[in-house]
């Protein structure tokens, strides 16, 4: 391992990207105006209601982040992460350290890594900026995201634990015929991988833009440059500690700024809670921004309307659909199951969820705390103004309260929320690399091509070199997706995770006529359904859409142009880019050349899911054999047991 | 490869086997099908009874917040529950039944 010049080559990097984007004022109104990224959208959420005008120029808040201080963080953050790397690639010798750490780690260091591996960006700025601006519904769309850990404890973990090696091919192949199942396994692993993967990359390279002012692809540069040195070179020892020291860290920012808040309201819920229904800047932005009544109407107290569902989750169902993707998809995701691999026992794996289960819980409460925060001391018009998605909630909020005490406190604070950004996006990113490329190494190369026989040595290349292939793609595709909507691919990643892997594992592992042709079929129609449902989902961009809006305002226009009232220059502004608008969208088909959506819901979840148990189901009724029924006992002594767990693979 | 091969299917027929699975089924089936219901109850609740929702309970604290937050109080009580029904019953019965096949 010659990390040694890596870690040169990395903070000469650094050091040059420092030194080219210098000054520590970033946020400039031509950035942010071009700049929305929306974080908490890439999980799935839609974008804001149209009532919302766009941010006005001029008096825009500025966040003050002081570079020297953020930069110095990062290093420190790299250089630690770096000698973990270079710790545990000395401890790496053969594929099982690669992929699952030998099996070595403890219940409660993979809780926190489960922790690490499953906050990402979106959770930890994206759900507070929900939060901030639009108050209850940000609250009650964090819910599902750790209610999805009891499907993953009572029913996905212990048994995945006891009859996998590396992968969720290997579950799956355990009785069935390995050379289908395997080859369809790790298609549907490295699509899931891959999407999520993407819009993660994407995600950072806008924050990192935002932040610290560097371009989009070089911060994608780095990001993967950084990710592919943990994996390559410290597979899963390295990923599992950069995930736990993420996690830590993240939990230490949360409490810090948590604390700051409820000072403020003497500790006391009930006065916490006042302060957010007597704010009159919530008041106002109620009133005429999210419901846009320019009277206040009788009977409604706009201030505690903020603490009332429906101002942001506008469809139920659509939020059943969004639940159900969750619910069921955080069990199917690889990147999740490959964590319980990593630990020597069931009871470990057990151990694992609930410990990751009360990390997560908590961070979540602390993030209700920070969003109403942000909303309390920032203000969501300023929240709003600085950033449409509300990403930057957390961050105003360090900074407003870290200035009360001291400029020094809150550039530090802000600074070191900014550093854990960092390290959240990286401590996911490696874990998708790690689980794309062992469905690719392990399933498709060592099991199918080699048949097993494949060296010590062989394995554990082929690993490194998909790793860096996989990982050099997501830099590629993440800097081709720049100006892409990557919010479906999220959305796209749970549902094909919740549709096509989960029931198919379930059935698996529970089921003994389940078999080959379930398997294939249940994996082939869960994806293909949310496939086909998301792009003809209001997710895609449906150009009549916008003629249809621009036709509207010519009409309101001419009507009134012909009422013989001059339109000012403003309102023929408006015309002419209304006729340019009409006239180039009035053709215009989706990306698959429909007019406007054929499925109503954004998640397809509550459909896709039900059809892919349902075509498993059937397919395996249709196809019964034999021989898997036989072998079934065996799967299932040993997922209920654990029994022999060692000796079936060695 | 196993060195020897287990007669599985005899396993899968030891009385105490078929007790750890009936059990640990009802168990965990049982707890699942609770808590998804439980969560469910949540955004279906909010599209349907805003009303009810808004209800204040402590000063500006309505029912609403409330039963978001009960979500992450349930979730944690069924982790901790589950753990120690694991511990009394499941693992207990799991290592009787290692013991008595001698399969360590």
């Amino acid at each position: 391992m010659r990390l040694h010049s890596w870690d040169h080559l990395l903070i000469v990097a650094v050091t040059a990207l420092c030194l080219m984007f210098p000054g520590s004022v970033l946020a400039d109104a031509s950035i942010l105006e071009t700049q929305t990224i929306t974080l908490a959208s890439l999980a799935g959420t839609s974008s804001p209601p149209s009532a919302i005008p766009s941010p006005s120029k001029g008096s825009l808040p500025i966040l003050t982040i002081v570079r020297p201080i953020t930069i110095a963080m990062f290093l420190i953050f790299i250089g630690v992460t770096l000698m973990v790397v270079y710790w545990a690639a000395r401890r790496t010798k053969t594929s099982a350290d690669f992929y699952v750490a030998g099996a070595s780690i403890t219940g409660a260091q993979n809780g926190w890594a489960l922790a690490g591996d499953y906050m990402s960006a979106a959770s930890f700025l994206g759900i507070a900026g929900l939060i901030s601006l639009y108050g209850y519904d940000g609250f009650l769309y964090s819910v599902g995201w750790l209610v999805a850990y009891v499907t993953l404890l009572l029913i996905v973990a212990e048994p995945c634990r006891n009859s996998g090696r590396y992968t969720i091919g290997d579950i799956l192949s355990f009785r069935s015929f390995p050379i289908p199942v395997r080859a369809m396994a790790a298609v549907s692993t490295v699509t899931v991988s891959t999407f999520y993967l993407i819009a993660q990359m994407v995600g950072a390279g806008k924050l990192m833009e935002l932040l610290l002012g560097v371009p989009f692809r070089i911060s994608i540069i780095l990001v993967g440059s950084i990710m592919i040195i943990y994996v390559v070179f410290g597979g899963m020892i390295a990923t599992t500690w950069v995930q736990i020291i993420k996690a830590f860290l993240i939990m230490t920012g949360g409490l810090a700024l948590s604390i700051l808040v409820a000072a403020h309201a003497g500790f006391s819920p009930l006065q916490f809670f006042a302060d957010i229904s007597n704010n009159s800047g919530i008041k106002d932005w109620v009133q005429f921004t999210l419901l846009n009544h320019p009277v206040a109407q009788q009977g409604i107290d706009y201030g505690q309307r903020f603490l009332e569902p429906g101002l942001f989750l506008k469809n139920p169902l659509d939020q059943v659909s969004l639940g159900m993707a969750l619910v069921f998809g955080t069990a199917g995701m690889p990147h999740i199951l490959m964590r319980f691999f990593t630990v020597p026992t069931a009871k470990e794996a057990r151990k694992s969820v609930i410990v990751a289960m009360f990390v997560i819980g908590s961070f979540y409460l602390l993030t209700t705390l920070l969003g109403f925060g942000a909303a309390i001391h920032v203000g969501p018009q300023t929240i709003f103004a600085t950033d449409p998605g509300g990403n930057l909630a957390t961050l105003l909020l360090a900074q407003a309260l870290g200035n009360q005490i001291a400029p020094i406190v809150g550039d530090t604070l802000l600074a070191f929320l900014c550093s854990v950004a960092f390290a959240t996006i990286l401590a996911v990113v490696s874990g998708l690399v790690l689980a794309a490329s062992a469905a690719i190494a392990h399933d498709v190369y060592v099991s199918l091509i080699k048949k097993g026989h494949a060296s010590q040595k062989q394995q554990i290349i082929a690993a490194r070199v998909t790793s860096f292939a996989v990982g050099a793609a997501a830099i590629v595709v993440g800097m081709a997706a720049e100006n892409q909507n990557v919010a479906q691919l999220v959305a796209l990643a749970f549902a094909v995770a919740a549709s096509g892997n989960l029931p198919v594992v379930i059935l698996s592992l529970f089921w003994r006529k389940f078999n080959t042709a379930g398997i294939v079929a249940g994996l082939v129609i869960g994806t293909a359904v949310c496939l086909v449902l998301v792009l003809v989902s209001p997710n895609m961009h449906y150009p009549k859409q916008d003629a249809d809006e621009a036709f509207k305002v010519i009409k309101g226009l001419e009507l009134k142009e012909s009422d013989g009232t001059t339109l000012t220059p403003k309102e023929q502004a408006i015309l002419s880019k209304a006729r340019t608008d009409y006239e180039k969208h009035k053709d215009g088909l989706s990306l698959i050349g429909l007019d406007k959506p054929l499925f109503p819901l954004k998640n397809p979840g509550i459909v896709s899911i039900p059809l892919g148990f349902l075509a498993a189901i059937m397919v395996a009724f249709a196809f019964p054999s034999g021989g898997e029924e036989q072998r079934y006992d065996q799967l299932h002594v040993q997922q209920l047991t654990g029994v022999r767990v060692r000796s079936v693979w060695d | 490869m196993a060195q020897k091969q287990e007669d599985w299917a005899a396993i899968a027929r030891n009385p105490k086997f078929i007790e750890i699975h009936k059990r640990k089924t009802a168990f965990l089936f049982g707890w699942w099908i609770f808590s998804t219901v439980y969560y469910f109850l949540l955004p279906i609740g909010a599209g349907a009874a805003p009303g009810f929702f808004s209800i204040k309970v402590f000063g500006s604290i309505n029912i609403g917040y409330l039963f978001a937050l009960s979500q992450f109080f349930v979730s944690w009580a069924i982790a901790i529950y589950y753990a120690s029904w694991a511990n009394r019953v499941s693992d207990r019965l799991t290592n009787e039944l290692i013991d008595e096949l001698k399969l360590r």
